[in-house]
């Protein structure tokens, strides 16, 4: 699943000097009040922190309130969906008009009706609603499947992402990585298709070539052999 | 999906009669969005209107607004909101307590896919729910008229249960929505000059928040906003209303007989008021404080609940927590505070523990000296007054309190100083308003008795820094009183300020706050929540009487103290008020420690800033002219 990057960030934590006996469950709370918001500084959203403060020094501020200055360097796991890559969520709800789900057990997403491929039927079976490929009917998506998606937007505020299955890649998790061939296969035979056709395109080309160099070597040898037989001639 | 609309002609306004049928409105309605971004925006007009409409509806009219719901639920993804704004703002204006079932289940649906298709709607759908909370505020008096019969209780379930199972399958497809969810909620709750019913409904609904589903989330800052709004309310109840210049006796006169049905048989003249008619005299009328006794008794029900659920622990924690950030530190509040009371009263084992060890804990190390005066004024109040507190247990607490005056004694050579060593004298006061209300209980018991000899009480109250003189006269009077005739200790029996509720010394330990004269857990004065306070209060005539009673009976009185908590209720004389007036005067002036005139108010928590404001009155009294 793409979107999970692991940065380090140099960061200065600055406490109140209250905390100033209990620096690192004070440093921990301050961090964690960064968890599942988007940063604009990081470029995602914080999942997860590990910090390393490495002196025992810190930086006094001058003010009314003398804030400890506290540097550190923290390892940060980030999650920062862009516009097409391929995520991984958990389905929570199947609608006609969209599918809902949630990926890393935090984040909402949803696909809407026009961006689910043509391929993909709605079904109501046995009072639970479902999404078949019309191709394969082991191919279904319902609640509680896991799908891999396409990133089209994402919500920085609320985390919201919105998908789409219209990509061939993209589908129920389990059955595009059972059925690799199926599925990459209708890609190369395309892709075959495409290279015999590229092919044979180019072997007319010479062909072409090779016939409109051919008239001229005749021509030539015609013209010596023409001259071959006016020396004998004469 | 939807009802089958049969082709009939509705009304809408003074338009053309219109028909649709299902699939046809669905269609109709996400082309109705899509012209009106393009800009043509007739048909979205009258979708508009038909959302408007709320008045009177006929049946055809239900339907069709319920047909458009559903269509427009199945068109979020057409919807914009910026090009939809009039159509977002009519459907986040309706009130689901003006429809019927019908029409609330298909609003709530709308709103599930709203708030799941785009992350710009969560906020206002959730906070178009919280607004739901409470009938909408343009038809309040006929809501509030409708709520005091049944089928208004059936209507506040249909809508409440709605809403919260709605936040349930939102959270569930938005897994951060709780968050935002407990942002509004806050944000919204009304301040305490909001009409009754409603404040009373929202704080219910926060109470169901914290025990529902969501209740890990968003349960803890529930509950602190909750006793936040509970002191606000607290601190608006001035001691001016409950004490009046007129009334000579002074308000210990509520010490009197709180017995079960007594009020009933006396004879009520003139001079001798019951609890009853003193409360209503005091609160009768007085918005704020029947606004914070209805929000006590949803308080005290919730607990409750929590307590059969086994859930009365993780929730005591939060208000322990809120307690010490805002209760300890509100020096005026009389009745918040119960909510510890209570609570410990369910589960005195756990929550009772946890609550005294918390003010040890302040009282011994804390930072703030008025803070730390203020925890063991409460330790003292509660161990006194908790009925449900064991003899052992309040005895061992008593033993690290002087334990600690014993060692600070030990390392002061100076001389008496009330202001200097004003938490050493706080506490030396409480160790003896307990022993005032707990001695019987503790020397009944051998091993009690014996701890409490061992305890270095002679040598703290003989030290030069000499704690009789300065703690609160009526205090020490009664304690050496109690000493004495129990033959406990040998303390000395001198002493000058015989009859004085408090003294020069007394005030300058108590500072500007008056912490002498503090004892928070008094007698409950809230009429509809009194029912949970009463039973596992300790009041002082069924304390004092057992001390009494003495001479006359000896029997009945050992049995009752027997058990672990002292119930003296049944033995006490019905007629005591006529037999023992004088003692029963005397004895009672000095033990409910409130005062007898009103010069200085009961509390007397500030006594010079008390003081002014009842004397600086608007500009029609006399004195000011």
């Amino acid at each position: 699943m793409e979107g999970l990057k692991e940065s380090e960030a140099n960061l200065v934590v600055y406490l109140h000097p209250s905390m100033a006996k209990c620096v690192n469950d004070a440093i921990l709370r301050e961090l964690s009040s960064l968890l599942f918001t988007y940063s604009e500084t990081f470029d995602g959203v914080v999942l997860a922190y590990d910090p390393n403060v490495r002196s025992n020094l810190a930086k006094i501020l001058p003010g009314i309130h003398p804030y400890l200055g506290v540097r550190l360097k923290a390892k940060l796991l980030l999650f920062s969906p862009k516009p097409n890559m391929l995520l991984e969520g958990e389905v929570v709800k199947i609608s006609r008009q969209s599918i809902h789900a949630v990926i890393l057990g935090f984040s909402s997403a949803v696909i809407a009706d026009e961006d689910i491929r043509d391929e993909f039927k709605y079904k109501v079976k046995h009072g639970k609603e479902v999404f078949v490929s019309r191709h394969h009917k082991k191919h279904k998506i319902k609640a509680g499947t896991i799908i891999r998606f396409l990133v089209k937007s994402f919500d920085e505020e609320i985390l919201h992402i919105s998908g789409s299955l219209v990509a061939v890649h993209t589908g129920c998790a389990r059955w595009l990585d059972a059925n690799l061939e199926e599925w990459s296969q209708a890609d190369s035979t395309t892709r075959k298709r495409k290279d015999r056709d590229e092919k044979e395109q180019k072997t007319a080309d010479d062909k072409m070539m090779a016939n409109r160099e051919m008239p001229s070597l005749k021509k030539d040898d015609r013209i010596k052999k023409l001259k071959k037989k006016r020396k004998e001639h004469t | 999906m939807g009802i089958e609309l049969a082709p009939q002609q509705t009304v809408l306004h003074d338009m053309d009669e219109l028909s649709f049928t299902d699939s046809e409105l669905d269609y109709h309605v996400r082309n109705a969005l899509k012209a009106a971004v393009q800009g043509d925006c007739d048909s979205y007009n009258q979708l508009v209107a038909v959302i408007h409409h709320k008045e009177r509806l006929v049946p055809e009219e239900v339907a069709l607004l319920m047909t458009c719901l559903k269509a427009l639920t199945g068109a979020v993804s057409c919807m914009h909101i910026v090009h939809h704004r009039s159509l977002l703002a009519a459907i986040f204006g309706m009130s689901l307590w003006n429809y019927g079932t019908d029409v609330m289940d298909a609003l709530v649906e709308l709103l599930i896919s709203l708030a799941a298709s785009s992350g710009q709607y969560v906020d206002l759908c959730l906070e178009m729910l919280v607004t739901n909370f409470m009938p909408p505020s343009s038809s309040s008096t006929y809501f509030i008229e409708l709520l005091k019969q049944p089928r208004g209780i059936d209507k506040k379930h249909q809508v409440l249960d709605r809403v919260h199972s709605t936040f349930q399958d939102i959270a569930n497809l938005v897994p951060l929505s709780p968050l935002r969810l407990e942002k509004i909620v806050r944000d919204r709750m009304p301040n305490i000059y909001t009409k009754e019913p409603f404040i009373v409904m929202y704080v219910e609904n926060m109470l169901t928040l914290e025990s529902g589903a969501a209740g890990k989330l968003v349960g803890g800052s529930m509950l602190v906003a909750i006793m936040d709004r509970l002191i606000d309310l607290d601190v608006e109840i001035a001691w001016d209303d409950i004490l009046q210049d007129d009334f000579s006796k002074g308000i210990f006169d509520m010490e009197l007989e709180d017995l079960e049905g007594f009020s009933d048989h006396v004879q009520q003249d003139g001079d001798e008021l019951t609890r009853e008619s003193l409360m209503q005299r005091f609160f009768g009328g007085n918005l704020v404080a029947e606004k914070l006794d209805s929000l006590l008794v949803l308080t005290f029900e919730h607990l409750e609940s929590c307590s059969g659920s086994g859930r009365l622990i993780q929730v005591f924690e939060t208000l322990l927590q809120s307690f010490q950030k805002t209760v300890l530190t509100a020096y005026k509040s009389k009745f918040a505070q119960f909510v510890m009371f209570y609570a410990c009263s369910l589960d005195p084992e756990n929550c009772g523990k946890m609550f005294v060890s918390t003010l040890v804990n302040i009282f011994v190390s804390g930072v703030y000296p008025a803070w730390r005066m203020s925890a063991v004024a409460y330790l003292a109040s509660y161990l006194s007054r908790a009925k449900f507190v064991a003899p052992s247990f309040v005895a061992a607490t008593l033993e690290s309190l002087v334990n600690w005056c014993f060692d600070y004694c030990n390392k002061q050579d100076g001389d008496i100083n009330p202001r200097a060593h004003k938490i050493f004298y706080s506490g030396c006061q409480a160790i003896m308003y307990v022993l005032c209300f707990r001695m019987r209980s503790i020397i009944s018991v051998p091993r009690l008795r014996s701890q409490l000899l061992l305890m270095r009480i002679e040598d703290i109250l003989r030290h030069p820094l000499k704690p009789l003189e300065v703690c609160l006269p009526s205090i020490v009077e009664e304690f050496l009183r109690l000493a004495k005739r129990n033959r406990i200790f040998s303390v000395p029996d001198t002493f000058v300020d015989y009859g004085m509720l408090e003294s020069e010394l007394s005030r300058a330990f108590g500072g500007i706050e008056r912490l002498d004269t503090f004892f928070p857990f008094d007698p409950y004065l809230l009429r509809k929540s009194d029912r949970f306070i009463r039973p596992n209060f300790v009041y002082w005539s069924m304390v004092r009487n057992s001390y009494y009673e003495d001479d006359e009976d000896e029997s009945a009185s050992d049995e009752d103290i027997a058990e672990a908590g002292i119930s003296i209720a049944d033995d006490i004389s019905v007629d005591e008020g006529d037999a023992h007036l004088d003692e029963f005067d005397y004895a009672l002036d000095k033990m409910s420690i409130t005062p007898r005139d009103s010069s200085t108010k009961f509390g007397g928590r500030i006594q010079g800033f008390v003081q002014m404001p009842s004397k600086i009155r608007p500009s029609t009294s006399p004195e000011s002219l």
